[in-house]
């Protein structure tokens, strides 16, 4: 599968979905005007993943900051790697914070909740 | 005719006047009126962001001060009418204020909706309102797994997010412009820590 290595913006996250190492990384800030343009090549290439994915896949998640709308993407990628985790017991995602980020902690919290895939929460 | 011209100079000169002591007094650190496009919501959050940088605010405090005013931007910028025609109006434009005191940073705005909206929004606003902070919790994981995107790309968690994030109730006032249309002021308040 193509390599994904999209650089960040000042409304979008750096992300890199590498199918060879089975490493995903989003980082940064997320508030575009128009959320869909921007998440849905990326959930496609994820589906696309899903058909053969790696035994074991890591998701690290660094953000800054996401708007709401953001929120509901990265909530629609974790229930993909959610999905990848069924078949292959294999998913671990890693949620980085800023060590001071009340809110960004509370938000990886949340996420963990919802969709069941190892979650590892890490402060920086 | 003269003497008109130099009147209209003097109010107009006294208008400044008294809306910079407003602005002073209600201690507004940014307002602007007009279209709220993605651009000017960078514009300003960066602002903010960059007059932080001195602060003895928590980041955390900052960060929810950045937060607030891009969710209530973007909801300007997808969801104010034509104050006409009750039309959505792309971009939207309205009224943007931002200001501080000792222990609270208050961000407020306004714009232009259709009546029919009213109900809605109060509805909504309402029911966040009246949660515990637990409630608030629950509400918010429940309605991210429910939400689906809207034409706009909202995604229907702004209200519960500021909600969520600031602990405190949202405020708002609807002023009735027309049979159309009515002016919907948002005000939200994050502590000062």
């Amino acid at each position: 599968m193509e390599l994904i290595n999209i650089e960040a913006t000042d409304e979008t996250p750096k992300v890199i979905l590498n199918s060879e190492t089975h490493v995903f990384e989003f980082s940064g800030k997320s508030l575009p005007e128009d959320v869909t343009q921007f998440y849905n090549p990326l959930l496609e290439w994820l589906e696309t993943y899903k058909s053969s994915p790696g035994n074991s896949t890591k998701a690290i998640f660094k953000m800054d900051y996401f708007n709401t709308a953001s929120s509901k993407l990265i909530l629609d990628i974790l229930m993909l790697l959610e999905e990848i985790h069924e078949e292959t017991s294999g998913v671990s995602v890693e949620w980085h914070f800023k060590e001071d980020d009340e809110d960004m902690e509370e938000a990886g919290e949340e996420y963990s909740d919802i969709v069941d895939v190892p979650f590892k929460s890490i402060s920086f | 005719m003269e003497e008109t011209i130099i009147e209209i100079g003097t109010n107009y000169m006294d208008f400044v006047s008294k809306f910079h002591r407003t602005i002073r007094n209600q201690k507004i650190m940014l307002v602007y009126e007009g279209e709220i496009t993605q651009t000017i919501t960078k514009a300003f959050s960066s602002m903010t962001e960059q007059n932080f940088e001195d602060s003895t605010d928590s980041p955390t405090t900052q960060k929810r001060v950045y937060h607030v005013m891009v969710e209530c931007l973007q909801n300007v910028a997808k969801h104010a009418d034509d104050e006409l025609t009750g039309q959505p109006e792309l971009p939207g434009r309205g009224i943007f204020m931002i200001s501080n005191n000792e222990n609270v940073y208050t961000v407020t705005t306004g714009n232009i909706i259709a009546n029919e909206k009213i109900e809605i929004i109060k509805t909504m606003i309402d029911k966040f309102n009246a949660l515990n902070p637990e409630e608030i919790k629950e509400e918010y994981k429940k309605m991210i797994k429910e939400s689906r995107l809207s034409e706009k790309a909202g995604a229907g968690l702004g209200f519960i997010d500021i909600v969520k994030k600031t602990g405190n109730k949202i405020e708002y006032y609807f002023d009735k412009v027309n049979d159309k249309t009515s002016f919907f002021i948002q005000k939200s308040v994050i502590n000062r820590d």
